[in-house]
């Protein structure tokens, strides 16, 4: 055989084990392809601006900033120089090595945040040097901008979302950030928007060289919608500056729509705390002030008894069960007297009070007096009371006034079944919940509930469900419940007697030391007893008295009459809203610098004291 | 009867057409594999593949050259080019520059010559001369061991450049020397050897044994009637043994840690995704992604970003791989094997023996780079860095290329003159 056969063989050989294992690799296995595909291919997600946030004159309140998520995918990280990446981060080597720990317990193929939310400026810093980094990546990230220090509870602030919430949220992804309070919880799916997603080709360092397909895969993101929110910040911001010091709440409705104009909480928190690498230790910080409490929003959530202010109410339902007319008077003797029962009144006259004065002078002797008229004017007790509690919700207190803010309080407006309850079905009657005439004993409200009652009785018998949206994306609400009025179970004629008595409240009644000549208030002072300690001044108004523009509550907890604290504030709130400026300088430096720390102080020690007795005695 | 006419009659144009496809192909894949869009110019000179079109046309002056030069000059000057390229390599050692990591390179301004790949072709001549020399055999020990020699010193001069992939180049004249009348078995033996001094480092010894002493087993009971095909096959077993045991001792207690790593890197008894590890992997995956019929020229993703290290030069068939696909890798794959079959009919019909030598050289060298080359890109062979023919980017390489297989071209052209 001639020699040249075995060339020809090796030739043959070869090229057929070559073709061979060609086709092996490049037709029958397809893994190669998607590992060149890893290789390659990126996924970034393209995050819209979230919606801006305006007040109800256009300006605007929460915008957005971007800052950069560094990311990893762990199974592309090589062997770096730790310590000169630590230092390029601004981290520490543990947080390093922790963080790292952490995205490989995630995965190893997908990508991780590794350092958040770092700031523009940072970032490029770094930028260049990052890429020699294998593994790591930038992600574009928008962060919240607040423009005022102001209304944090209002706006509240967006986060990552949790586990659990993405466990229910299928179209959120580890380290999306989502709204936690405020307007940013309430309208998540409006200000969201839909995160675009872009496949990106990098080369071997990891440095993008394109788009994936010239983009055909790619998504567009969907920019969120703007949200114009009802409230007025120079309002809310005026109403936060005169609660400085005090702890308590602002609620400010205009009664034509049910809108919320200020909705102010007393201590709050600057926004600004909630964005950036800082956020976390902010945030906690805030969470453990179990003295403040700043992330309680009080004026929605806080349940205090309402108060005298409550009077006007019953004396409504008076009117309208036929139990009380304008001209019903009683004469005040230093309080109400049944049997040994005694309920004191400090209202100073003695002689009969018809119902407008009953309402100026804040009579307890008269309310009481008139409500035990109310319950009485039914068979039982027990029908007496689910009459006047049926007509007590219809103002929006007891219950969820199911509004477009993420947290609330139903209250609490007993029934007939409660005292059934408590006493028997026979065991009791008017006279057993007496403190009712007067808002106290077993009723409580929240500060927009009360504000709200205002709204109620400053349009003459109907309220809009307050909210804080007014208009998306250049729309404005149309959602019934928000725009079809709700009706008191009171007749609209027998409101009018009541406002007068609540506009003498401030001619010459409890709250006259607020007085402002030029625009008519009506108002209703209430000081409500508490257990914690001194008395909460209460305040509700509403103003004009014929054309109503806004209804106010305010709490300041613990501030004694409410003619010290409360009502000179919901005086220079409704001036400051209705004249757009201060004309009493003095009042509204006594209020802006007035604090009740001391107060405050008194009960914290007090607190101490028990415990360290009760420490003692153990 | 000597021809008057064109220089280039009695040439065979189908290896000229092999020659030029195969390099133009390369340019092609070279220009994809350090493509980007900053750089288009074909002719821009700070690029590769503007540097290679320099080369392919440089080369063509070889060939004129060549084609002008009288065919009996390359066998009076075989020797003399032997020398002259043996003084280059040594003169490396003095002069050489080194680039990455192998000093294997003269300087010349901004470009560089590397001596080892034109000290093939004066091999071949060298071998040829020898080989073809009146009463030189193959049968004879002493014209075994000159022409093992010739065939050997250039690659010891080579290896501690270091550069064993170049090196290793010269054991295709084993081919030569079996076609000129070694037995062949030692090419049988020679297989046998690599095969076992892999097996050896790749499977524990204890292993190793019982598997030869199972196959001596087994012969022995086909040839249990013959006592001396008995002594044989046993004695056999004792050198597989003691060779195994050779291997084994070298490797554990002669060689240094860096080898044994580099050792067991290219068994793939360690992973280093750094090193070589890295490279066949990406290779595989490159090739592996271009599926049937590739994604298009300058579309490969692999080519494209660089994940492919050395892709130009010895990583050059991952290009084609990626992006023309089964079909455009056995395309090229069949046009090596019909220039390796055209080498081999040409060299059979030379008159003189020189030339048929010469002729089997240049297929022997050529097909050991093609075999070498494309089993490693695919994952049949370890990491050897040695280009594949006419493809891979390289001046240095091409002209030798160039010059070994044109000198061919230009002896067999004057195949009629000689008697």
């Amino acid at each position: 055989m001639e020699r040249k056969y075995l060339f020809y063989f090796f030739f043959i050989g070869l090229a057929l084990i070559f073709i061979a294992r060609l086709f092996y690799i490049q037709v029958i296995r397809t893994d190669f392809r998607l590992s060149a595909e890893n290789n390659v291919i990126r996924k970034e997600m393209v995050y819209p601006g979230r919606g801006l946030i305006f007040d109800r004159h256009g300006k605007l309140l929460v915008g957005n900033q971007s800052a950069y998520d560094i990311m990893v995918i762990p199974l592309q990280v090589e062997s770096l120089d730790t310590l000169e990446f630590c230092g390029l981060l601004g981290i520490t080597k543990e947080l390093f090595i922790s963080k790292m720990a952490e995205a490989k317990a995630y995965s190893y193929r997908k990508p991780s945040v590794f350092v958040k939310q770092m700031s523009k400026e940072h970032y490029i810093s770094l930028q260049e040097k990052l890429y020699s980094f294998k593994g790591f990546f930038p992600q574009k990230r928008i962060l919240r901008d607040y423009a005022y220090n102001s209304a944090a509870n209002v706006t509240g602030f967006i986060g990552e979302a949790s586990d659990r919430f993405l466990a229910d949220h299928p179209s959120y992804k580890k380290g999306d950030l989502v709204g936690i309070t405020g307007i940013e919880k309430s309208y998540e799916e409006v200000l969201r928007g839909r995160a675009g997603i872009q496949y990106k080709m990098v080369d071997v360092h990891n440095r993008v060289k394109g788009r994936f397909e010239d983009g055909k895969y790619d998504t567009l993101p969907d920019p969120g919608a703007d949200i114009i929110c009802s409230i007025d910040i120079d309002l809310q911001k005026y109403g936060e500056q005169l609660m400085n010091g005090k702890r308590g709440s602002v609620v400010a409705i205009e009664p034509s729509s049910g809108e919320i104009l200020a909705l102010v909480t007393s201590p709050s928190y600057n926004p600004e705390l909630m964005v950036g690498r800082e956020r976390t230790k902010n945030y906690g910080r805030l969470f453990v002030d179990s003295i403040e409490k700043p992330l309680y929003d009080r004026g929605l959530l806080a349940e205090y008894p309402p108060g005298s202010p409550f009077k006007v109410v019953n004396a409504l339902i008076g009117l309208q069960e036929g139990t009380l007319t304008p001209n019903t008077s009683y004469t005040c003797h230093h309080g109400f007297h049944y049997g040994r029962l005694h309920v004191a009144c400090h209202c100073g006259t003695s002689y009969p009070l018809p119902l407008r004065t009953g309402i100026s002078k804040s009579c307890n002797n008269y309310f009481c007096t008139a409500f035990k008229g109310i319950i009485e004017n039914y068979p039982d007790a027990h029908q007496g009371m689910n009459a006047w509690s049926e007509h007590v919700k219809s103002f929006g207190l007891g219950k969820f006034l199911n509004n477009d803010l993420p947290t609330g309080r139903k209250g609490f407006v007993p029934d007939a079944d409660y005292y059934d309850r408590a006493f028997g079905y026979t065991g009791w009657k008017a006279v057993s919940a007496i403190s009712l005439g007067i808002g106290q004993g077993e009723l409580l409200v929240t500060p927009i509930q009360l504000a709200n009652m205002t709204a109620a009785i400053a349009n003459r018998g109907y309220y809009y469900t307050p909210h804080i949206l007014k208009k998306v994306n250049g729309q404005p609400v149309t959602d019934p419940n928000y725009t079809e009025p709700k009706h008191t179970t009171v007749d609209p004629k027998h409101f009018d007697i009541v406002i007068e008595g609540m506009f003498d409240a401030f001619e010459k009644g409890t709250a006259r030391g607020s007085r402002l000549e030029g625009i008519e208030m009506c108002g209703k002072t209430g000081t409500a007893e508490n257990p914690h300690g001194q008395d909460h001044s209460i305040f509700v108004a509403f103003a004009p008295k014929d054309d109503p523009k806004i209804a106010i509550a305010i709490i300041v907890e613990n501030g004694y009459w409410g003619s010290r604290w409360a009502a000179p504030i919901a005086s220079l709130m409704i001036e400051k809203y209705i004249n757009g400026e201060i004309t009493r300088e003095t009042l509204e430096k006594r209020m802006l610098d007035g604090t009740l720390k001391e107060e405050y102080q008194k009960q914290l020690d007090a607190v101490y004291d028990k415990k360290k007795l009760i420490a003692e005695n153990k | 009867m000597r021809s008057n006419g064109s220089l280039f009659q009695n040439i065979d144009w189908i290896l000229v057409f092999l020659y030029f496809a195969l390099a133009l192909l390369g340019w092609l894949n070279i220009y994809a594999a350090v493509y980007n869009e900053e750089f288009s110019s074909i002719f821009d000179m700070s690029q590769k593949y503007g540097k290679q079109l320099l080369w392919i046309g440089t080369s063509v002056v070889i060939i004129l050259v060549i084609m002008f030069a009288d065919a009996t000059l390359f066998q009076t000057l075989a020797f003399p080019i032997y020398i002259i390229s043996i003084l280059s390599l040594l003169g490396l050692f003095v002069f050489g520059k080194e680039i990455a990591g192998a000093q294997s390179w003269y300087a010349f301004g901004s470009f560089s010559l590397q001596p080892s790949e034109f000290a093939k072709f004066a091999t071949a001549l060298a071998t040829a001369k020898y080989l073809s020399t009146k009463g030189v055999s193959m049968n004879s020990w002493k014209d075994r061991f000159v022409a093992l020699i010739i065939v050997f010193l250039p690659a010891a001069i080579i290896i501690p450049q270091p550069d064993p992939g170049s090196a290793l180049v010269y054991s295709a004249f084993f081919l030569v020397f079996y076609r000129e009348g070694l037995s062949g078995n030692y090419i049988f033996a020679g297989f046998a050897l690599v095969i076992l001094f892999i097996l050896s480092l790749l499977i524990s010894p204890l292993y190793l044994f019982l598997f030869i002493a199972a196959i001596a087993g087994i012969f022995i009971f086909l040839y249990r009637r013959s006592r001396g095909a008995i002594v044989r096959i046993i004695a056999l077993t004792l050198l597989s043994v003691g060779f195994i045991q050779s291997v084994d001792y070298t490797f554990n207690n002669v060689l240094e840690d860096r080898h044994r790593n580099r050792i067991n890197i290219l068994l793939g008894k360690a992973h280093d995704p750094k090193g070589i590890g890295y490279n066949t992997a990406q290779s595989m995956i490159a090739i592996g992604s271009g599926g049937l019929t590739g994604k298009g020229y300058l579309e490969g993703t692999q080519t494209k970003f660089d994940f492919v290290p050395e892709q130009s030069t010895d990583f050059i068939f991952c290009t084609v791989g990626e992006e023309w696909g089964f079909v455009g890798s056995s395309v090229v794959v069949i046009l090596f094997v019909l220039l390796f079959f055209r080498i081999i009919i040409v060299a059979e019909r030379q008159k003189s023996a020189f030339s048929r030598i010469y002729g089997y050289s240049v297929a022997s060298i050529l097909f050991f780079h093609f075999a070498v080359n494309i089993a490693m890109t695919i994952g049949l062979a370890p990491v050897v860095g040695i280009p594949l023919p006419f493809f891979s980017y390289g001046g240095s390489s091409l002209w030798g290329f160039t010059l070994l297989l044109f000198i061919f071209i230009k002896l067999d052209s004057n195949r009629m003159e000689i008697l």
